[in-house]
């Protein structure tokens, strides 16, 4: 997995509540056998229309928003289905950040196993970030998750909570497979037991 | 004495494989169910890896999502490509790993949260997880069962184990008895609007009271089905005689001593006197009438009596949320929501797609037909569910009303198969979700119980069950 550690960009406002893994990639692009391709798809049926024109209000159709690196977005954001497309299509387009008040839960774990840092700030912070996005690409946010700050295009910082132990994986860029496999042991004893106390599982 | 425990921790603390000083833990996964559309590239990730499924006699897979079910599948190919690739790399997949599978032509084939509890792979006291966000409809059993990204579907199957940190502890109570014509659904879809879509998020729900008590399996399958809509990792309720009575005798159930053993661990897992919560939310069962849904969260969420709302009723985000979702659903502020007119009626999916969902929606549906131009649809949630409704004679009554008989799968739940509304279409589903676009492109949503889905049926617009009932069925 590819490293995150500090990110200078573009941030995109989205301020709209519950946007969801159904608006994120809608289900016609989860017939895939891959993962990578989605990128083009994110945000498919709010982004063109069914002729597949862009539709130029929508955020990530406008100029100073195309190479966006950060999502600031209302709360609750990757409600719905747990499908893991939805970070796949994130990360695809180029967006590595996600600042919300609050996220699904699958949809937060299923980031960090994509190299994408979410963040959740409280709603005054969230209001700031989103009036700096508003500003369009000559503001670039700085996301530091080392330090665990984040930084207006003014300047202004907010300190934001990251577990510890997802921290260290997306700063070293770990695979969970490869780190789970190291408790092999373990896992081969609770089976041991598992068989004498449940033979039934 | 050790501290009060409440379900969540007991299930939690038997699986704990390895515990890191931050508290991340390694949790053992007693069941691993698997499907079409989240599964290939994990995999894709195995073959590359050069790993093996460590525990296949502990994976079950089925296609669900995308094959069709209408009625001339079973003689032919998939004729939506991309659908057929998936089906056949599960196909592969199944048997190059030696997994456990129920393939499209197997009787026992269905909707993977129906298939798993009909066959006895879901036991009181499991980890069960699926690359799917409604595994949350385990938790009826008293398992711990959640929905998984596809990584976690290959750390799974590679390692058995998922590395998870503890969720919160929640109660919702539902006291005292329904009313007539009040079902599971309402219940579910009553507390996601008492709490909200993030209502449950970090949470872990416990679902207790009179009325949980009173429910059959079906019927809580269907409360645990959505908590992940009202933002839970997983919804659960302590198993007990009714559990008990439905687990026994179904294949994979254990039997013999090893029944008896189970039978006497099972019967452990409640939640202690005294035991803490980090929230608790209450409803009485006497206050909640039959629901529907009116916009396209979940959580828009009214009595069937109710009106349209004012989005400027609402506070902060919601305002716009609800502006949108009222002109996505072309509806007014102010209309009665009995006054909306349906053209399609979809009674199926893991929420509501069970054999009691079907006797429900057939009991109304009786001797009756449904609207002129109406376009309504059965899809069991399994093959084994089909063939008991048309033992029944619930498969006629459908059809004598004129409802299509569909074969099994997930259907206009999300609309990966044929299965679609066009743009504009306006549906009563008993499904789970009514995001825009969810059940087909500018398709509209209303979410409802089975047999208030009937009901709408046969008037054409959103009906208050209760109007249609017998004077026996509301004594
Ligand atoms: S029926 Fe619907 S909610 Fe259930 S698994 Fe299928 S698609 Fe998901």
């Amino acid at each position: 997995m590819e490293k995150f550690e500090k990110l200078t960009g573009v941030a995109a406002p989205m301020p709209l509540v519950n946007i969801d893994t159904d608006m994120i990639i809608p289900k016609v692009f989860l017939k895939t056998i891959k993962r990578s391709g989605l990128g083009v798809n994110l945000f498919d049926e709010m982004r063109y229309d069914r002729q597949g024109n862009e539709i130029p209000g929508f955020v990530l159709n406008k100029p100073q928003y195309r190479n966006a690196e950060i999502l600031v977005a209302g709360d609750n954001f990757g409600c719905g289905s747990s499908r893991e497309h939805a970070p796949w299509a994130i990360a695809d387009f180029g967006i590595k950040c996600v600042i919300s008040t609050s996220f699904a839960d699958i949809f937060y774990n299923n980031c960090f196993k994509n190299g994408i840092l979410p963040i959740v700030m409280p709603q005054e912070v969230v209001d700031v970030l989103m009036e700096d996005a508003e500003k369009g690409s000559n503001a670039r946010m700085t996301v530091d998750l080392e330090n665990q700050v984040v930084t207006t295009s003014d300047g202004q910082e907010f300190p934001f909570e990251v577990d510890a132990f997802k921290k260290h994986c997306l700063l070293e860029g770990l695979d969970d497979i490869g780190l789970t496999m190291n408790n092999v042991k373990d896992i081969d004893a609770f089976e041991s037991k598992l068989a004498q106390e449940r033979p039934w599982v | 004495m050790t501290a009060p425990k409440t379900l969540y921790d007991k299930i939690w603390d038997a699986h704990v494989v390895h515990e890191q000083e931050d508290g991340t833990c390694l949790l053992y996964i007693d069941r691993h169910l698997v499907h079409e559309v989240t599964s290939p590239q994990a995999f894709e990730g195995l073959r590359l890896a050069g790993r093996d499924v460590r525990a296949p006699d502990k994976t079950i897979a089925v296609p669900d999502h995308n094959v069709p079910t209408t009625l001339d599948r079973v003689s032919g190919v998939i004729a939506n490509e991309e659908s057929r690739i998936q089906v056949d790399a599960l196909d592969k997949n199944a048997k190059d790993f030696g997994i456990h599978y129920y393939p499209v032509s197997d009787v026992r084939q269905g909707i993977v949260h129906i298939v798993g509890p009909e066959q006895g792979w879901t036991l009181p006291g499991m980890t069960v997880v699926c690359g799917d966000s409604h595994t949350a409809t385990h938790g009826a059993f008293g398992a711990l069962a959640h929905g998984i990204g596809t990584s976690e579907v290959e750390h799974v199957l590679a390692t058995q184990t998922l590395i998870q940190k503890k969720s919160k502890n929640m109660k919702v109570e539902i006291t005292g008895k329904l009313k007539p014509g009040v079902t599971a659904k309402d219940i579910t879809l009553a507390v996601i609007g008492a709490t909200g879509t993030a209502g449950g998020t970090g949470y872990v729900i416990e679902y207790c009271g009179e009325a949980i008590r009173d429910l059959s399996m079906e019927g809580r399958m269907t409360v645990c089905n959505m908590a992940i809509e009202g933002g839970a990792r997983a919804g659960l309720i302590a198993p007990d005689e009714t559990t008990f009575e439905y687990v026994k005798g179904r294949p994979h159930a254990p039997k013999g001593a090893q029944w008896e053993a189970a039978l006497n661990w099972w019967k452990t897992l409640y939640t202690d006197e005294g035991a803490h919560f980090d929230k608790v939310v209450t409803l009485k069962g006497e206050d909640i009438e039959p629901v529907v849904t009116w916009g396209t969260s979940p959580e828009d969420v009214l009595p069937i009596t109710a009106n349209v709302p004012d989005p400027e009723s609402f506070s902060g985000g919601k305002v716009d949320a609800a502006k949108r979702a009222i002109e996505y659903m072309g509806l007014t502020p102010g209309q009665k929501l009995t006054d909306i007119e349906i053209d399609t009626v979809f009674i199926g999916s893991c929420t509501n797609g069970r054999i009691e969902d079907l006797r429900a929606a057939a009991e109304i549906l009786k001797g009756k037909k449904i609207k002129d131009g109406m376009r309504a649809m059965v899809v069991p949630g399994s093959g084994l569910v089909r063939a008991q409704a048309e033992e029944e004679g619930l498969a006629d009554i459908f059809k004598d009303a004129g409802f299509e008989w569909r074969l099994a799968g997930c259907s206009m739940c999300l609309a990966m198969n044929p299965d679609q509304l066009s743009e504009g279409e306006r549906c009563a589903s008993t499904s789970n979700r009514n995001f825009e676009g969810r059940q087909g492109y500018k398709g509209r949503t209303h979410l409802v119980s089975p047999a208030m889905a009937a009901a709408a049926a046969i008037t054409g617009h959103l009906t208050d069950v209760r109007e249609l009932m017998t004077e026996t069925e509301t004594a």
